[in-house]
């Protein structure tokens, strides 16, 4: 029973307390820039997902059956982006052969996620916090559904800034910058929200 | 090469983090001290000019197909040195900064360089470019972080100058908190670099006029 209330409150912080963009800034880049559409940011989103929990589950054996017991943990870094980067290749290879229409929709986005840092980020911090199997692919399934949450949020409202008026200066990535504070201060509100 | 015009391409026309949006997560991260920002900056330049001159040096053996994860093996491991004498030397740096530090693999002004500039010009010139991007990349950390601190803490160069405790400018029941949290950060970006937009737009309107 505490192991599913760890779970929980694992996946309800990845969500809204502790929000990969909104609060580690974690993955800013690809929030930025692929959030002018909420379709193609909804896709973005799915990838997201996808590869944060295939990664935390590759890289969980990998620190702790190899790295871990030989000494190796000052390689975690190398090594995580290495099997980031090959499992974002192999998954592209395999979708585009058995999933073609879930190719289609992700298309672009799959190879940008490597350099996404949510996605190295979440491997380290289960690295660093010492998280089981479990916790490990919890945190990064639902780290990837913050970040679906965050940039759909944030695409609708940039879908509406395109009608509005603003300082020439302000044109483009400023605005979108002060309107991701706003959404930022918005989930400010759950930093006190505690899970049992 | 032209020295000089690469310096100025870094530091104002191209600066990698203000007009190039290159490397936003520490640029919001990290920027709620003087010492964290010029931390990172320093440790971005060292890995940015390492990286530029291997990536160079090695630009005609590297096959093209493969050349993004050769980037990367070469930049992780220079991250990995960074972050481990991080730790031997300057441990107070290496925990206020934390995460960020591994994360400078994926920092796209890191990959950026390599793809744009490493991989097509020699060593010499790779090395200026990673100093004088770096540099400049420096130069906007430090700004946010004086913005962000003397709003957020009312501070002038906490963790660096008057014996890490920075000097106290506004009173402490006067200043903003959500400057320093993750508000602020966005906040303070965008208004930083709508205003560079503002001045660089000037020049160019000026000079159209006097045509």
């Amino acid at each position: 029973m505490e192991n599913i209330t760890s779970l929980l409150s694992i996946a309800l912080g990845a969500v809204l307390i502790n929000n990969f963009i909104l609060s580690q800034f974690l993955g800013i880049c690809p929030f930025m820039g692929v959030s002018k559409k909420i379709e193609t940011a909804l896709g973005m989103g799915m990838a997201v997902i996808f590869v944060m929990g295939v990664a935390s589950a590759v890289n969980w054996p990998i620190n702790n059956f190899i790295l871990v017991p030989n000494g190796l943990g000052f390689m975690q870094t190398v090594t995580f982006i290495l099997v980031i980067a090959s499992l974002v290749q192999f998954v592209e290879m395999f979708l585009q052969k058995a999933m073609p229409s879930l190719y289609e929709a992700l298309g672009v986005y799959l190879p940008l996620i490597t350099t996404n840092c949510a996605v190295l980020g979440v491997t380290l911090q289960n690295a660093q916090k010492g998280y089981n199997f479990g916790e490990a692919l919890t945190y990064g399934i639902f780290g990837g559904i913050g970040f679906l949450v965050a940039i759909v949020l944030f695409a609708s409202v940039r879908e509406r800034m395109e009608f509005a008026k603003s300082p020439k200066c302000f044109e483009g990535f400023p605005l979108a910058l002060v309107a991701a504070s706003l959404i930022a201060l918005a989930f400010m509100g759950f930093s006190g929200l505690k899970v049992w | 090469m032209n020295v000089k015009k690469q310096f100025f391409e870094g530091l104002i026309t191209q600066n990698p983090a203000l007009v190039q949006l290159l490397g936003m997560c520490p640029m919001l991260a990290i920027t709620t001290s003087m010492f964290n920002g010029i931390g990172m900056g320093v440790a971005v330049i060292v890995i940015l000019t390492c990286s530029n001159v291997v990536i160079s040096a090695l630009r005609k053996i590297i096959p093209s197909k493969v050349r993004i994860a050769c980037y990367i093996v070469v930049i992780a491991g220079f991250v990995t040195m960074v972050d481990l004498l991080l730790k031997a030397f300057i441990p107070a740096l290496s925990k206020s900064l934390g995460l960020f530090i591994p994360l400078i693999v994926v920092n796209c002004i890191i990959l950026g360089r390599a793809e744009g500039f490493a991989s097509k010009n020699g060593i010499g010139a790779s090395a200026l470019d990673g100093i004088f991007q770096g540099f400049g990349n420096m130069v906007a950390l430090t700004i946010m972080c004086i913005i962000r601190e003397f709003l957020g803490a009312g501070t002038f160069g906490g963790g660096l100058l008057n014996g890490g405790a920075g000097f106290q400018i506004l009173p402490e029941n006067v200043v903003a908190l959500g400057m320093i949290l993750p508000v602020g950060g966005f906040l303070t970006l965008g208004v930083v670099i709508a205003a560079v937009q503002y001045f660089m737009s000037k020049p160019k309107k000026s000079k159209e006029v006097a045509k």
